[in-house]
């Protein structure tokens, strides 16, 4: 005889879809328990050090596909404690973008202005701030520099940071030491334990299946806390609601590996996958052109050098977010730090005689690093990730003991997709090469593929069923119950940071799924105020959340 | 060494010794084999390790098969892959990595831990890298942290508006 635990709610990973599902469920008064497969740290064990099994690559995902590698957080907080905390909204346009089937690919309940509400929650919740200039690091300075010499604009983006207490270490992407940033660590997931949630971290789900009753049991493996490719014990949870917030490159795999045991997933589960168009370029400046083009110095009189120092992506532009230009060639523009490895082994060498990506003058290229400066292009791709074979277990076969894996998604960029690199490779090289500032050289797409740190729609929202996994409640087709809050839900490209608007939905779907848990049986309240418990933007939402509540 | 040789041929570096066989010697400053390319690879964090035998052995038969196709006369005394002078090695590994070539990953995963040997020493602690030297952190400038072992930058801005806001920007700072 098996026996299962059993609990209201089953969440599955704990980054924004996950921790703020949970937050508002066991607010509300239902019983809550979070799988999460990584480990759970915070403060002083996120570490400055690039040493294979510090935080550095126990709280990171790194899954290598067929031409695309996706970069994600595999820890409590998920994405949140790895990312630049960079949450700017979506602009309008995006709401309206069509795609390749030609119609309207988010559903119609859903705009920016109907997102703002939910906007508005999360940003009281974490809080977002606005960056002002002078907090904004030396590389933001220089990139905002190049684009208003160049006739652009620039703006500092939200953040979702603690300037008073930012060091500009640069040290975010191994989770960060000084509080500083407002990762899920410190709002929403505090506040879900406050209210008795239950987070089990090293907890891996492999597959759902159904109960008698009409709910789910979820099956996990427990993972070794320094090797996660070796599986210590297995268990099931039965839960009257599931909801999958495994990221976007999890979930879909979740699902697919159901299969058998819940029966056919609609068509667009494991579909449509969006890395957000994602491309870096990098540029190496020339040093005396800054002094000369630009007039910056930094106190030292140098004039800049200092790629190492900062916080992520500080500035942006978005003279490319024209909603009157042809979807495909809207794009947005941000100044950015990789730290050395992740943001070395990929870019190219400017004018190289040999290789590119390798070799004696990628060596002396190295030697230029304090004087580069990466630029993210996020633009509109096509939606043509597809998630193949199912792995054993988790979304990837793990090569090392963390971080590395190799997994099933398939990417081939289409010319809609190229176009929009080319665009913005383009346009990077017009601002940053300007009376010869910089050389500028896209990253190689021949290593490891496309690459992306924003996987999304791989089971997606619409309202359409040929081409959504999921109605415009997040709930999964076919199988009632199963609700879906995490990247995969997000139709497309945002052109811009997408933890906001994920975030976002991840609000706004938490009052229909109150009304699905209340319909199964479950006590639980919508309204709940803002971690710290502030209320104004609770209050603005009730009256939307009302009409949920009735459906 | 055949090893050392594959690391050295994406981040090469000055001989060892005179006579260093492994080490080209195209540079005039120490690459990834004395970043420590060969811990990374090796180290059981990184899961290559057991696969390394068996790398080493196809990159030998690899470079057996570019020397006959070029005519090039091989050094029985070294392996083969050492015995190829270094453009050799590198349009071997070029054609190795291609994105047609059916072993790519193998040889573009000895490529990715040779460059985060050199580039971020991560099969050690930074900050003891960068006390003992180490070679790539110098090169590419990593700066040096507090006297905790915690990095923190108190200059970091140039402190002023340097370009004008996109006009159709929102009260909370979004694009609209
Ligand atoms: C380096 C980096 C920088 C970034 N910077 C920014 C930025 O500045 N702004 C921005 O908007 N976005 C940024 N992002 C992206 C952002 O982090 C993600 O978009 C966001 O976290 C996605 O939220 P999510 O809820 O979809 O999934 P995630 O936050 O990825 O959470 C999913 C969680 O599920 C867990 N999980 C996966 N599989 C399972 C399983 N089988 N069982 C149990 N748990 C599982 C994962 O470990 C993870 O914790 C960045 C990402 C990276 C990698």
């Amino acid at each position: 005889m098996t026996s299962s635990e059993s609990t209201d709610v089953l969440v599955i990973g704990s980054g924004f879809g996950g921790a703020i599902t949970a937050y508002h469920l066991a607010a509300g008064g239902a019983r809550v328990v979070v799988l999460e497969r990584g480990p759970w740290l915070s403060g002083e064990e996120f570490e400055h050090d690039f040493k294979f099994g510090s935080s550095s690559t126990r709280v990171f995902d790194f899954v290598v596909g067929d031409g695309m590698s996706v970069l994600s957080g595999n820890c409590v907080g998920g994405g949140s404690v790895v990312y630049f905390a960079a949450m700017p909204r979506a602009p309008r346009f995006v709401f309206d973008r069509k795609g390749r089937f030609g119609h309207r690919m988010w559903p119609s309940a859903i705009s920016r202005g109907t997102l703002d509400p939910w906007y508005d929650r999360v940003a009281e919740a974490l809080p977002v701030s606005q960056t002002s200039w002078d907090t904004v690091p030396f590389s933001g300075g220089l990139f905002g520099a190049a684009c208003d010499h160049a006739g652009r604009t620039a703006n500092p983006v939200p953040v979702a940071l603690d300037q008073a207490k930012c060091t500009n270490c640069n040290w975010m992407m191994a989770g960060c030491r000084f509080d500083a940033k407002r990762s899920l660590l410190l709002n929403y997931l505090p506040a879900a334990l406050a209210h008795g949630a239950q987070i089990r971290p090293l907890h891996e789900v492999q597959y759902l299946s159904r109960t008698d009753d009409g709910g789910y049991r979820v099956h996990y493996t427990v993972l070794d806390d320094v090797d996660y490719r070796v599986e210590v014990d297995s268990g099931t949870i039965d839960a009257k609601i599931v909801i999958i917030a495994a990221g976007a490159g999890a979930t879909p795999v979740i699902l697919q590996r159901s299969e058998p045991t819940l029966g056919a997933m609609p068509h667009a589960v494991g579909r449509y996958f969006s890395g957000n168009g994602e491309r870096l370029n990098t540029a190496i400046f020339d040093e005396e052109r800054i002094r000369d083009v630009l007039g910056l110095s930094r106190p030292d009189g140098v004039p800049y050098e200092a790629y190492q120092i900062g916080k992520g992506p500080c500035v942006a532009s978005w003279d490319r977010l024209d909603g009157s230009l042809p979807e495909y060639e809207r794009f947005s523009l941000e100044q950015l730090y990789f730290p050395p490895g992740f943001g070395t082994i990929l870019a190219q060498v400017p004018d190289a005689v040999g290789p590119t990506w390798f070799g004696a003058e990628k060596k002396e290229l190295l030697r230029t690093w304090q004087s580069w400066l990466t630029v993210f292009t996020m633009s509109e791709d096509d939606n043509e990730g597809e998630f193949g074979a199912v792995p054993p277990s988790g979304n990837a076969v793990r090569l090392s003991q963390q971080m590395l894996a190799r997994g099933s998604l398939r990417y081939e960029p289409t010319e809609n997709t190229l176009r929009g690199w080319a665009l913005s490779d383009a346009e990077v090289r017009d601002i940053l090469e300007r009376d010869g500032l910089s050389r500028v050289m896209p990253w190689t797409n021949d290593v490891v593929g496309a690459y992306t740190v924003h996987p999304l729609a791989s089971c997606r929202i619409g309202d359409n069923p040929a081409t959504s996994a999921l109605d415009d409640r997040h709930e999964l087709r076919n199988h009632p119950g199963i609700f879906v809050t995490d990247g995969s839900a997000v139709p497309a490209g945002l052109t811009v940071n997408p933890a906001m608007t994920i975030a976002a939905l991840a609000e706004r779907a938490v009052p229909g799924i109150v009304a699905a848990a209340r319909a199964r049986g479950v006590d639980v309240r919508y309204g709940a105020p803002a971690p710290d418990g502030g209320t104004s933007s609770r209050d603005a939402v009730l009256p939307l959340a009302r009409s949920a509540l009735r459906q | 060494m055949v090893l050392e040789a594959y690391a050295d041929t994406i981040l090469p570096g000055e001989k060892r010794w005179p006579g260093d066989r492994a080490v080209a010697g195209v540079s005039s400053d120490g690459g990834a084999v004395a970043a420590g390319a060969l811990l990374a690879l090796g180290s059981p964090e990184g899961g290559l390790a057991p696969a390394l035998d068996a790398l080493a052995d196809g990159l030998d038969e690899h470079a057996e098969e570019y020397a006959a196709e070029a005519g090039i006369e091989l050094d029985p005394e070294v392996p083969a892959f050492v015995s190829l002078d270094f453009p050799d090695r590198v349009r071997l590994v070029q054609r190795l990595t291609d994105p047609t070539h059916p072993e790519r990953e193998a040889w573009i995963s000895l490529a990715m831990f040779s460059v985060i040997a050199f580039d971020a020493a991560a099969h050690s602690h930074t900050v003891e890298a960068l006390d003992a030297g180490h070679v790539g952190l110098k090169i590419i400038g990593f700066r040096q942290p507090d006297s905790d072992g915690l990095w923190r930058f108190d200059t970091y801005s140039y402190g002023r508006q340097l370009a004008q806001p996109h006009p159709d920007t929102t009260a909370s700072g979004s694009p609209a």
